[in-house]
């Protein structure tokens, strides 16, 4: 049995950072803030020390030019880790992200490989506003050529940061911010558990949750609420989203019969759409009730504190629908000991 | 640095005639309409991509470039065959069918690759030489673009970057005066002239009479030397001009976009005209043949190759 241990999300990270440079010494990672003091987050700490300002570094602040030249070295055999502070800083690049890291493989007929991992960073609360706090997977998920993955857990981000270094696709590593100082079992090395396998975390037969991302921790906290009410739900935290593990959530349904899934991004389009649309084409007649989406609705997350009042969806809704189609009464007023809506937990204090 | 000799000369010219008398085939057969994919032919810029293999013979020596690609490709060493099976949407292409003119790739032969949105090989060619020192690779990398890809916000922070880093890197901006049928003067400052602001952020930079092959072969070897010896990139603005349309076959004089002057001028100064002289009539006669029956045996080779199964549309999505 590999020996477990409770670390953080961003250590996890870090150690897988640390696990893949020292595995392949053409691996090459950078981003703003890669070498500062603050080591992003703590997900770059001491990296450059231990492998030099060569292969680890801060950048000019030009997003585009700099995915390039990740694609550039990456076609040329050295893997590259490119991080964004926040996800929302991907998009200056969006010209090297899809018409060439998507497409090189494919456009010249596989005698390229383009093995980057782009490690997108996905703020909320203490007024990250319209421009800061952007989940945008679906807008990723949507372009042939990328793999996108969303771990949950410490264990998870470990090892998937690790097999996206690994994959020879470019591959969006997006970590949710609140994950960030979550705690759990993290094991040493690593398991060769794939990208496009989803996780089943609880076991049940009334109702399939699907979730990712931080939305899973939403999703653990109902189904424990759910479980102590006597509903029994089955929680797939997807992991990846692209590829999908299609066969796990349809083999769920055809089981429980109900689904709700959640997921940060906006409601239209979203990834909540694609697997409700699967689902309900290929088991149209298996479903006893109409899915539920829990998203973020269709504008931007506003910045001032009052405004995100009830702006983010998460437990709660899962506990009204299951409330309504299981015609119970379910408590769920006091769970969360935070007295403020904005921060991941009560020790937290702003900024981010 | 190197001087040019002889038979340096009347292999530059080689190289342009041949690149010439392909691209004036291509032309020459897509009125069959067999080759269905836009080619923007590289007729009168010759001289810039008909150096390449001599003088950066090494496949560690690598070219990226833009949408018009022919004529570093060809240049470069990149296979004939293979080209026009891939015009053809061949199987025998070098991708397969699926790049087109616009996306080529030779990587035996140094041609990295091609790409067909405006400075978006730029980066790629800067982390080539990046990823040759974090390898230890010995090589040069040479990054073609024309003047509007200068007015793209990637050509900066490209040059920004191999500036800070000094990498290994040749940039060679095509200057032909017109994106599309934009002149300059709608696109940048009329008083400003490209070498001289690229000048400004920090890089050495040439400029060169595009159609001259020897002034251009002269400021290749410069450039080589200074890469080499300083261990820094360098910027190359070569001034030429293109004979027929910016996508297509034809040639689109009568749309008046470019004046009647200024397109005299250039077809006076063509660079297959400047070497000409240089050159006697037997061995005219002799390379005309040579390359007549090279590009006669290419297009009738990719004439004749297959076409892709269907079924390889959906192939080679994932690694």
């Amino acid at each position: 049995m590999p020996k477990k241990r409770i670390i953080t999300f961003a250590e996890a990270i870090n150690e897988g950072l640390r696990f893949s440079l020292l595995k392949n010494e053409n691996l090459i990672c950078f981003g703003l803030g890669v070498g500062d003091p603050k080591e992003v987050f703590g997900t770059t700490k001491n990296l450059q020390k231990q492998f030099g300002d060569q292969r680890v570094f801060d950048i000019p602040t030009s997003e585009n030019a700099m995915t390039g030249i990740a694609i550039g070295c990456a076609i040329n055999r050295c893997p590259v880790v490119m991080t964004h502070q926040r996800l929302d800083f991907s998009l200056l690049a969006f010209d090297q992200i899809i018409n060439n890291a998507a497409k090189i493989f494919y456009m010249f007929n596989g005698q390229f490989t383009v093995p980057i991992t782009l490690r997108l960073i996905v703020g909320k609360g203490w007024g990250q506003g319209p421009t800061h706090a952007q989940s945008l997977q679906s807008l990723f998920a949507h372009i042939p050529g990328l793999k996108v993955v969303m771990p949950s857990n410490p264990n998870d981000a470990k090892n998937m940061l690790i097999q996206s270094i690994k994959d020879p696709n470019p591959v969006i590593y997006i970590e949710h911010r609140w994950l960030h100082d979550q705690k759990g079992h993290v094991e040493k090395g690593f398991n060769s558990k794939k990208i496009g396998k989803a996780n089943l975390l609880m076991k049940g037969n009334d109702i399939t949750i699907v979730s990712n991302s931080f939305m899973t921790t939403e999703a653990l906290i109902a189904a424990k609420i759910l479980r102590s009410n006597g509903i029994y739900a089955d929680l797939i935290d997807l992991c990846s989203i692209k590829p999908l593990d299609e066969k796990a959530i349809l083999k769920s349904v055809k089981k429980t019969r109900r689904l709700i899934v959640l997921d940060d991004g906006h409601d239209f389009l979203s990834i909540a759409s694609e697997i409700i649309s699967i689902v309900t084409i290929k088991q149209f007649n298996n479903l006893k009730i109409s899915p539920k989406k829990i998203t973020m609705p269709n504008f931007p997350v506003p910045t001032g504190y009052s405004l995100t009042k009830n702006f983010y969806p998460g437990h709660k809704d899962v506990i009204k629908y299951c409330q309504n189609i299981f015609d119970k009464n379910i408590r769920y007023d006091n769970f969360s000991k935070k007295n403020f809506h904005d921060i991941p937990h009560v020790r937290f204090k702003g900024p981010f | 640095m190197k001087k040019i000799s002889k038979k340096d000369e009347l292999d530059l010219y080689y190289s342009i005639l041949r690149i010439r008398r392909i691209e004036e085939k291509i032309a020459k057969e897509y009125v069959n309409w067999k080759i269905r994919c836009p080619v923007h032919l590289s007729i009168g810029q010759e001289a810039i991509g008909a150096p390449l293999k001599k003088l950066f013979k090494s496949c560690k020596d690598e070219v990226v470039s833009g949408h018009r690609a022919h004529s570093h490709y060809l240049g470069k060493g990149g296979d004939l065959k293979k080209f026009i099976c891939e015009l053809y949407g061949k199987k025998n292409g070098s991708s397969g069918g699926k790049a087109g003119s616009m996306h080529l790739t030779d990587k035996k032969s140094g041609f990295i690759l091609s790409s067909a949105i405006v400075g978006n090989s730029i980066p790629i060619g800067v982390g080539l030489a990046y990823s040759k020192r974090i390898k230890k690779e010995k090589g040069i990398v040479l990054i073609f673009f024309g003047d509007a890809a200068v007015e793209t916000g990637v050509f900066f922070e490209s040059l920004n970057f191999a500036i800070l880093k000094k990498l290994p890197v040749i940039f060679i901006c095509e200057n032909n005066f017109y994106s599309v049928y934009s002149n300059m003067k709608y696109r940048q400052p009329q008083n400003r002239k490209i070498s001289e602001m690229v000048k400004g952020i920090g890089i050495k930079t040439l400029k060169s009479n595009g159609n001259d092959p020897i002034k251009v072969f002269n400021t290749y070897c410069k450039a080589k030397d200074y890469v080499e010896e300083l261990k820094k990139p360098i910027f190359l603005e070569f001034e030429t001009f293109r004979h027929y349309e910016h996508c297509g076959f034809l040639k689109d004089d009568h749309l008046n976009y470019r004046k009647k002057s200024e397109i005299n001028y250039w077809l006076k100064n063509d660079c297959l005209k400047k070497l000409q002289t240089k050159v006697n009539k037997k061995k005219l006669i002799f390379f005309e043949k040579k390359i007549n029956k090279e590009i006669e045996t290419a297009f009738s080779f990719a004439k004749k190759s297959k076409f892709p199964r269907n079924s390889e549309s959906r192939k080679k999505l994932y690694a």
